[in-house]
């Protein structure tokens, strides 16, 4: 009797859907250049049927890991319960924020399913959350894709069914007032609803999501940072992070894979406002579907992740070495933490790639989370005790992420592009205000080093707070030679309260 | 008072008050509301009332639930409050490590009811609580002042874990303290705020459930920060309790 039921209904179903696709159609297709196929009408998802067998508890991960795949030729009821936590998170070396997650990290814990199978999703909100959540899944078909079906107070847990009727790999979000700031505080992450066959095998499968952060402190600010609305609706991100922490997919936690292996990433952007130019240097792309969808393209160099939208990427390792996961809107990558390695071992393939591998020299220690220097001289400067030796060896780590793509890690600069650090008689002719305010206000005009004329711009470091400029600058008057001496976070506060040098010093 | 005999009568046979709670007179008036009185651009009109000047204490609590035995964790119904009312607290009779000057949390609406009828008085409605909290210690309504936002939503960026602030906070313009950044506060027609006025337009009742729906009533940047008051609100049953949900009451002029 049910069954007959549903028949008609799907039959009913079926014959709504095509007479709305017909809509278009009769109101001048003809001016539509379509080809031959996208003149087929929208076809219903097929239904699979009902759920079959015993139900099924999703394996849930947290990223980069991805579930296993799900193996199974015919529609299952799967469970799904994920833990909605707001919890504070280290988002850069010694900077907090507090987040809301789902599942306790940013992204959200990954869900896998099988086209046809049906979910029954529990929501749970942990008690000492202070906000209500709620989901919505793109890849549910529904209003509000379980939005209105899962709105839970804290220490509730909330449950709504759905059928994954059409496959790809889908973003979940948070979608409760304000939508933006659920969103910006971490609440997003990847539902990946298999094609009945599954996914062809490959080697390594790793979950990526890049999102954007604003907090009310400049980059890497030291201590706890509040979310700042006022950017967010400007889009004016502090951060933009793969994985929700920087360094979450560098150093330690590079992804790895071997030569001669497939690499199948999902990429999801959870925004909030930005979309991402997904790229990894030093890899092309062999497979992309693009925003999830079913055809896919082939050799692709840079992939677009819209803001609530997800890809599949693939491709293939064959020379080892450091590839890095920039969103290629590239200061987001070198000034906002976008950044990720993916570290490939195994033998040189001299007929593919010989010579230097540039990228990771390039990006080299910038990409590294080995800070630690860095965090050792704040905690010594707000003990009181930080020495000259602190402040340089900090100074070095800080150099090499800001300074040497300019001047070089020796210090010797590019003859008649940037101008020289080490030994420099520049240097020992400016005075103490001026060397300070070269990196808070940058130099521009001509000047000359050691002989050589220089007639560029250098941008203002503002991103640096005083302690670092203090750390660099006692770094460089101690290195190559230099005529020694010390900087104290206290003069740059000084030369930063100042108004900027209206022109270029030199005479 | 002289218009509220059958208050005090009810009053008399619940024990009384069980403190001298302070209350600070408010003038109401017209009032801009985040919703709208007519669902589009209406403002709110609010007769004069008094508000308690401070949240209700662990102590105040304790002492009330003393004076009323049902309402202790271990003897009230359970169609009043949910299996977390007062689970903070080391016994149904006894603070513990809960601070006798943090806001009470983990009671329901009812049991706020309850408390607020021992004190001859009532949950302030959303529109006076609302109209209440946008003064600033100068002005009724500081709402466009940023710092006034820069408050609330520092409050939203704390993390739960950390324990409750205790009272005391600066006093307002009215002399009411605390109504931002310590706790969610219950309001008497906090189920009515998006789903029961019909004034609304039919898809009032989603507006804030949806991804990006909720923007249409967020011209103003600083309704931002009591939306998510409203959410929370919105999320709730009667008897629920959580972890940062206190009151204080109000009464008529």
């Amino acid at each position: 009797m049910t069954r007959k039921l549903s028949l008609i209904l799907a039959a009913a179903g079926l014959m709504a859907l095509a007479a709305c696709s017909e809509k278009p159609a009769s109101g001048g297709a003809s001016e539509v250049p379509f080809g031959s196929a996208a003149a087929a009408a929208v076809t219903p998802p097929e239904s699979f049927g009902p759920p079959q067998g015993e139900p099924i508890h999703a394996v849930l991960t947290s990223p980069p890991h991805v579930p296993p795949p799900v193996n199974r030729n015919y529609p299952a009821k799967v469970i799904v319960e994920l833990e909605v936590i707001e919890k504070e998170m280290p988002i850069s070396e010694g900077v907090s924020y507090t987040y809301w997650t789902f599942g306790g990290t940013v992204p959200g814990s990954f869900i896998r399913v099988r086209q046809g199978d049906t979910v029954e999703f529990h929501l749970k909100n942990a008690p000492d959350s202070k906000m209500p959540h709620n989901i919505d899944l793109h890849g549910v078909t529904g209003p509000g894709g379980g939005a209105a079906s899962s709105f839970t107070a804290p220490g509730h847990a909330s449950q709504f069914t759905f059928k994954a009727l059409n496959a790809g790999i889908y973003v979940y979000h948070c979608a409760t007032a304000p939508v933006g700031m659920h969103i910006a505080n971490g609440m997003y992450g990847l539902i990946l609803v298999e094609p009945p066959e599954g996914l062809p095998k490959v080697d390594h499968e790793y979950y990526v999501m890049q999102g954007d952060f604003y907090t009310t402190g400049k980059y890497r600010e030291k201590g706890h940072q509040p979310f700042d609305m006022d950017k967010a609706i400007d889009e004016h991100p502090t951060y933009v992070l793969f994985n929700g922490h920087e360094g979450a997919l560098t150093g330690d936690n590079a992804l790895t894979a071997k030569t001669n292996e497939t690499v199948r990433l999902f990429v999801g952007n959870g925004g909030p406002n930005l979309i991402s130019s997904f790229h990894v240097i030093g890899e092309i792309f062999d497979r992309v579907q693009p925003e999830g969808g079913t055809h896919p393209q082939s050799n692709v160099q840079t992939t677009l992740i819209p803001a609530g939208g997800a890809a599949i990427v693939e491709f293939h390792t064959d020379v080892p070495g450091s590839y890095v996961l920039v969103d290629h809107s590239i200061f987001r990558a070198f000034n906002k933490g976008a950044l990720g390695i993916l570290k490939v071992d195994g033998p040189e393939n001299k007929l593919v790639y010989s010579g230097k591998e540039v990228d990771s020299v390039y990006l080299g220690d910038r990409a590294e989370p080995n800070l630690h220097a860095v965090t050792a001289a704040a905690k010594a400067n707000a003990a009181g005790t930080l020495t000259k030796e602190d402040q340089i060896k900090a100074g070095q780590q800080l150099f090499t992420g800001t300074c040497s793509v300019c001047h070089q890690a020796d210090g010797k600069g590019m003859t008649n592009v940037f101008p020289p650090l080490a030994k420099s008689d520049y240097l020992v002719k400016q005075d103490r205000e001026h060397l300070i305010s070269i990196p808070l206000h940058g130099l521009h005009g001509k000047i000359t080093v050691n002989g050589v004329d220089y007639d560029s711009v250098m941008p203002p470091m503002s991103q640096l707070n005083d302690d670092e400029v203090a750390n660099i600058l006692t770094y460089v008057l101690n290195s190559w030679d230099n005529a020694g001496g010390q900087i104290t976070k206290e003069e740059v506060a000084k030369v930063r309260a100042q108004p900027a040098p209206a022109a270029a010093p030199e005479h | 008072m002289r218009a509220w005999p059958s208050m005090l009568m009810l009053g008399a046979l619940l024990a009384g008050p069980v403190a001298a709670a302070e209350y600070a007179p408010l003038p109401g008036g017209t009032f801009t509301s985040v919703l709208p009185a007519d669902g589009k651009a209406a403002p709110a009109k609010i007769a004069p009332f008094h508000m308690r000047t401070e949240p209700v204490t662990n102590a105040e609590f304790l002492a009330f639930v003393k004076a009323h035995p049902q309402w202790r964790r271990d003897q009230v119904a359970p169609v009043f409050a949910d299996r977390r009312y007062l689970t903070h607290w080391a016994a149904p009779d006894a603070l513990g490590d809960a601070l006798p000057q943090q806001p009470v949390t983990r009671v329901s609406w009812f049991a706020a009811q309850a408390y607020c009828e021992s004190e001859h008085a009532r949950l302030p409605s959303w529109y006076e609580w609302e109209y209440a909290a946008a003064a600033d210690a100068t002005r009724s309504d500081a709402r466009k002042d940023p710092a006034w936002r820069e408050r609330v939503l520092q409050w939203y960026s704390r993390p739960s874990s950390q324990s409750l602030p205790t009272i005391g906070g600066a006093a307002d313009v009215h002399g009411v303290r605390d109504l931002n950044g310590v706790v969610w506060e219950w309001v008497d027609d906090f189920n009515a705020l998006l789903v029961g006025s019909d004034s609304r337009d039919q898809d009032g009742a989603d507006k804030m459930k949806f991804c990006g729906a909720g923007a249409v009533s967020m011209q103003e940047k600083e309704n931002y920060a009591t939306l998510m008051r409203i959410a929370m609100l919105s999320a709730l049953k009667a008897v629920d309790t959580t972890n940062n949900m206190g009151f204080r009451c109000a009464k008529p002029d």
